[in-house]
This record gives structure tokens, C-alpha cells and sequence, in this order.
């Protein structure tokens, strides 16, 4: 039971052997990295790979830790014992099933439990995990009962770095953070996307791509998932390796631009800088 | 060995735990990677390092660790012959280096002004520009910069693809040395919270419905209401500039735990002490300013106002008018502070500044006495008592 590079995913060596680990030590494996570095995507194809089911649990600012393990709604009871249900005898009836219950009580082989980004959740909410995540199990107030996991899942948890963790969390985790693909790796991930593509489009994309990356000053970094929105409008747009390769520096701003900047700043100063190149030409 | 690993990683700083310790003894023993040190190196990380942020410090600990470089003396070198050192640089040497070093005064004038330094320099070094060591631009060392440099205790050359993967310390511009982050700031910013309840009706009112139904005859009658948010406003002030420069790193932390735990934060800026205006953004500080009348009308008195300032100028600067250093001011600092007093009575000041040195700056006192005392020092302790005298009713 290992994890590869799938046919729509690129992992690095580090990320397959942090991901085996995770899952041969039965432990939560904790996930950052610049945006679009594909956080998200790697439960998902954890869960592919493996053949397992994912659960995904996308935390939001108002997520409790509560809601990960079960609510009791009490106001359907309330209105149930007022028709005269018979199903209001049993408090059962009335228990919502958080994702994580969903996890421990999923039958078959253990599935993969993605805990999305947990920094957008209160500061507190990775503490009140802690037990849960430990221990695999949970005591249910209403019922007087204990959820105890059939089988540890396997927990992808990714952070944007948003808030920090408590170290007590952090304890309890794998830790990986996803660099930055280099060009080989970029060029990987590329072909897994769009296999057809030329390569000398490619090679001429990349190019440009990782030299706006390196513009200082710019504010949002072009990401992985950018730099694939851009290559699909290139090829949409029909557009040549040459017109990209022609381009001197008297102008900096690629072509289709819009896909890869997202900021009104940054391609100022894009232009800013086209325009001073060409200053310096004439 | 792998004790001595852990204990080495604890001296060099990193916050390892028994328990991370112990998870990768454990994947140690249940072969999730092989023998191979580089494999050993992405687990030990995986296992024991949390933040990338240390992964730059951890790379140079496991560095050292693994090679011994902690070895390297000047006993090492005191007795190798010249012509050893000379093939070992000229192993590592490329061509264009070679040519280098003859720019230098060529190898022999290298190796030696090598042994001067040797005589010069009488213990281990690390850093500097001079003296034989790691991590320096002295030529003479390793992980340098130097392309003159002879390589000590480091095999391969760092800038060429052969190297071991923590040589090439990749996150090393992701090192942060405080060992402080904002969470704990912002725990003791929390305490500031004052929950309300406004917005959609979300929640189930139990108290209000059991009320309801028993009016209603015992038929239902559900009555929600809004889920509880932090509704308290705080109005945050930074002194900027000047000697407040030596501060910038708390502030900042400060800023960013506030703006992360407050939902109705305005903050503005003013130069040493307040007078008639302030700004928001510092790039056009002369030209988009808001008059501090203006301010006190907009944010009313239900803000809870927060200075950051050294309070470190001439007293000139509180107490009279045309006293700021920037302009000419009608009416003196302190005249401004009353007026802001008056409006907002939950108001504090915190200092950057050490809370001992405050005796000693007569600007310091004055403006303590200003805020009728309520000035705290800008440490984790010092941010939960302004805060406590914030939440006083007043």
C-alpha cells in the first residue's frame, strides 16, 4: 500500500515518502505551501491512488470542531413531539453525523479524511481536535455512547499558513511542506495536464512563466494553477511557441496575461518595467 | 545514534519533541524509507520539523550533524601538508575558478595567506569575512560565497548539482529568528472579544421558545436568533517612523494579530505624538490625511483605542504648541490627547519600549500621566493588562 505520481498528479519523491509514512504510522499528515501548489488535490488523489473513498471536510470561518463529529437537532425533536412521532423516543433520531463520524463509521477499507484548510477555522479549533484525532474516537453526550473508529483514516490536513497552529497539534502531525515545483517538475505536471501540448510551446511558456515569477516586487506569485489556466488559453488562442519566444524586452507583459497576474499592480508594474526596457533600447 | 541526532537538533534550536521523536523511531522501525541518508533526511524532517520555516535551520543542523563539520578545528588543519590542500582545491576548482584564483595572486599566494590566517586565528569560526570557517565570505571556509574560496568541511560544491539535498538549503530564506509568532498575541487579544448578537437569525433560542410554546398552549413556536459575533471595535494608533524603527518587527506582529482578530479594526498612524490629523496609508501621509476631529466624529465612543508609540521625543513635542518635529502645531500634543480622552474613556497605550528605561525619559512619563496611567509595555504580559483595563467599565 504505497502512494505514486498518478496519471493527473506530479509528487516529488519527499511528498510520496511524507504521504507512505502518514499512512503507515497511521498519522494526520499536515500540508502547506504557496497556493496552487496542489494541497487540496493531493488527498484527493491520496484517496485515487489507493482505491479508498475521501471524505472532505472544508473548514470555514465559523466551523466548529463540534460539527466535525455530530449535531443534535434538537428542534426537529421538538417539532416531531408535537406530531406525535414515534421516532422522538429515540434520541438517535435526531444526531447528525459530522465528517468525521463519517470517517471512523465508513466501512471497507479505511478512507482518507481531507481536513481543509484548518487555519481558516477559529484559533482554537485545531486544540479541540486534538483527542479526536489522537485517539480516533469520541464520546456522544446524548447517547451515552463512544464512536470509536473502525479503521484510522488516513488525515490529509492542509493550511495556507493563515493562523498558526498550537504546537500541541502540531505534535501530533506529519509535516510537509510543498516547495515551489522547479522546471523539470513544472514541465511534468504540464504534460500530465495537457499531454498533446508541443513541447516547444512548452518549453517557451515555461519560460516566460518562471521569469515573472522572479520579477521583484510582483504581488501574488503566478501559482501552478495559473500557469495551467494560461497554458489552456495559448492553445485556445492558437498561439505559436514563436510569438511567445519573438517577444524582446521591449515587451515584458506575455500574451494572454490576464491569466497568469492576477492583480492590477502587478501588471503595472509589468508595464512599468516594458516600458523602461524600451526607454533603454531607443 | 539516533539519541544524539535529537539532542543535536535540540541544541541547534529546533523545538523538537519526544513525541515527534518517537514517531520516527517508529516509522524508523516500520521501514517506511530505506537506508539511504537521503531518505533519512526527508523522514527526520517529516517526523520532527513543523514549520518551513525551520526547515532551513534544520537543513544546516542535520548538515552538520551527518558530516561532522562541528569537527572541523584549526587542530585539523594545523598539520596538512601543501600539497594536499592543493589537490583538494584543485578537485573542487572549476576551470573558471582556477582562473579566479590566479586573478587572486594564484593558488600558492592563496594557500599562503590560508596559513597566516591559520596562525591569526585560534578558534573555531563561523560567519565573518575574515577568519577560516563555515558560512562566510572569507575565502578560506565553506558555504561561502567566495568564488576564490577553498572549501573546508563541506564536500561538494553548493552551486553545482551533485550536492546533497540539504546543502542546498532551499528555505533558507524562510528562517524567521523570533521565536515568538502572533498566536500568543493573539490569545491575549482575544480576551478583548465582546460577543453580540446581529445578523441573520441562525440559532435556535431555547430560552424564548420554551417561553413562546408555553404561551402558545404547548403548540410549538421556534424563535430564533443571530449567531454571536465579536462585535467590539478597536481603533488602533501607530506612532511610525523615527524611533519607532527599532520596534518595527513587534509592531508588525502586533498589527497582524489585531487585524486578524478583530472584525471592526481601523488603524491609523501619527508621528511621535497626536495632534491635529492623522493617516492611513504612509506613502501619502501629506497628501490623504484625516483630521483627528474628524476621527472623533466618525468612531464613536464605543471604540476601544489603542496607542503604539515609544513616547521617546523632547517633552517640547507634548506640551507645546508648534512642539512637533513634521509641522508647525497650533494647539500641543497634550491638548489632543484630553480631547481624545474625553471621547473614548477605554483607551490605552502600549510601549515597545522596555517598561524599566520609562523613569528615565521625561516624554515617557508625560504621556504615561496623559493616559491617566494606562500605559502598558508591548510584551505578551503587558498586551493582557491593557487589554484587562480596556474591558473595564467605565
Amino acid at each position: 500500500m504505497r502512494f505514486e505520481s498518478t496519471e493527473q498528479y506530479v509528487a516529488t519523491d519527499e511528498l510520496k515518502m511524507a504521504v507512505n509514512a502518514a499512512i503507515t504510522l497511521q498519522k494526520p499528515l499536515l500540508i502547506k505551501g504557496e497556493p496552487g501548489t496542489g494541497k487540496t488535490m493531493l488527498a484527493e488523489q491520496v484517496a485515487q491512488s489507493l482505491g479508498r473513498k475521501i471524505i472532505s471536510w472544508n473548514i470555514k470561518s465559523t466551523t466548529k470542531a463540534q460539527q466535525g463529529l455530530y449535531e443534535y437537532d434538537a428542534v426537529s425533536r421538538l417539532r416531531d413531539s408535537q406530531l406525535g412521532d414515534d421516532r422522538v423516543h429515540d434520541v438517535a433520531n435526531y444526531i447528525v453525523k459530522g465528517k468525521l463520524w463519517e470517517a471512523f463509521e465508513s466501512d471497507g477499507e479505511a478512507p482518507v479524511l481531507l481536513i481543509d484548510e484548518i487555519d481558516k477555522a477559529d484559533i482554537e479549533f485545531p486544540n479541540d481536535l486534538l483527542h479526536e484525532i489522537d485517539k480516533m474516537e469520541f464520546y456522544v453526550y446524548e447517547t451515552k455512547e463512544t464512536v470509536k473508529a473502525v479503521q484510522r483514516p488516513i488525515v490529509v490536513i492542509t493550511s495556507n499558513n493563515e493562523k498558526e497552529l498550537p504546537d500541541a497539534f502540531l505534535r501530533r502531525c506529519f509535516f510537509h511542506y510543498i516547495s515551489f515545483p522547479d522546471k523539470q517538475t513544472m514541465t511534468d505536471i504540464v504534460n500530465v495536464h495537457y499531454p498533446n501540448l508541443k513541447q516547444e510551446l512548452l518549453k517557451e511558456a515555461l519560460e516566460v512563466f518562471f521569469e515573472v515569477r522572479e520579477v521583484t516586487g510582483i504581488k501574488k506569485k503566478p501559482s501552478t494553477s495559473e500557469l495551467l489556466d494560461w497554458i489552456r488559453l495559448l492553445v485556445a488562442e492558437d498561439m505559436d511557441a514563436d510569438a511567445l519566444k519573438n517577444r524582446d524586452k521591449a515587451s515584458a507583459i506575455p500574451p494572454l496575461h490576464g491569466a497568469l497576474l492576477k492583480n492590477e499592480q502587478d501588471v503595472q508594474l509589468l508595464e512599468k518595467l516594458a516600458f523602461m526596457a524600451r526607454r533603454e533600447l531607443a | 545514534m539516533l539519541i544524539g541526532f535529537f539532542f543535536h537538533l535540540k541544541e541547534s534550536g529546533l523545538p523538537v519533541s519526544i513525541t515527534e521523536f518517537l514517531a520516527l523511531n517508529q516509522a524508523m522501525k516500520a521501514g517506511v524509507v530505506g537506508w539511504t541518508v537521503d531518505e533519512f533526511y526527508q523522514l527526520s524532517r517529516t517526523c520532527l520539523v513543523k514549520d518551513e520555516a525551520l526547515y532551513d535551520r534544520f537543513d544546516r543542523a542535520f548538515g552538520s550533524y551527518m558530516e561532522g563539520v562541528e569537527a572541523v578545528t584549526e587542530e585539523t588543519f594545523k598539520d596538512i601538508p601543501e600539497d594536499w590542500l592543493a589537490k583538494q582545491a584543485e578537485k573542487f576548482l572549476t576551470e573558471e575558478d582556477k582562473a579566479k584564483i590566479e586573478a587572486l595572486g594564484g593558488l600558492d599566494k592563496l594557500m599562503e595567506t590560508f596559513r597566516e590566517r591559520m596562525k591569526e586565528q585560534n578558534e573555531r569560526h563561523q560567519g565573518g569575512n575574515k577568519w577560516i570557517g563555515t558560512a562566510g565570505t572569507s575565502p578560506f571556509g565553506a558555504y561561502g560565497y567566495n568564488p576564490e574560496g577553498i572549501r573546508i568541511g563541506q564536500d561538494k560544491s553548493r552551486h553545482r548539482k551533485a550536492v546533497k539535498v540539504w546543502d542546498k538549503r532551499q528555505f533558507f530564506n524562510l528562517d524567521k529568528d523570533v521565536e515568538l509568532g502572533t498566536r500568543n498575541i493573539k490569545v491575549a487579544l482575544r480576551k478583548l472579544r465582546k460577543f453580540a448578537r446581529e445578523g441573520a437569525e441562525e440559532e435556535l433560542d431555547l430560552d424564548d421558545t420554551i417561553r413562546s410554546t408555553a404561551r402558545n398552549a404547548g403548540y410549538l413556536d421556534i424563535k430564533m436568533v443571530p449567531e454571536r459575533h465579536n462585535a467590539v471595535k478597536v481603533l488602533m494608533l501607530f506612532d511610525i517612523g523615527g524611533s519607532m524603527d527599532d520596534h518595527i518587527r513587534t509592531c508588525e506582529e502586533l498589527f497582524s494579530a489585531a487585524h486578524n482578530e478583530f472584525k471592526h479594526l481601523e488603524f491609523f498612524y501619527f508621528h511621535n505624538y497626536i495632534y491635529e490629523f492623522l493617516w492611513k496609508d504612509n506613502n501619502r501621509r501629506h497628501n490623504d490625511r484625516i483630521s483627528t476631529l474628524d476621527l472623533m466624529h466618525k468612531y464613536g465612543p464605543d471604540y476601544k483605542v489603542i496607542f503604539v508609540g515609544d513616547a521617546t521625543m523632547s517633552p517640547y513635542e507634548i506640551a507645546y504648541p508648534g512642539g512637533s518635529v513634521e509641522h508647525w502645531n497650533k494647539e500641543p500634543g497634550s491638548v489632543w490627547m484630553e480631547r481624545m480622552k474625553e471621547v473614548y474613556k477605554n483607551l490605552v497605550w502600549l510601549n515597545p519600549q522596555p517598561e524599566q528605561y520609562w523613569d528615565t525619559i521625561p516624554s515617557c512619563q508625560m504621556a504615561k500621566e496623559l493616559v491617566d496611567d494606562r500605559m502598558f509595555p508591548l510584551t505578551v504580559a503587558g498586551i493582557d493588562n491593557a487589554i484587562k483595563a480596556l474591558r473595564k467599565k467605565v
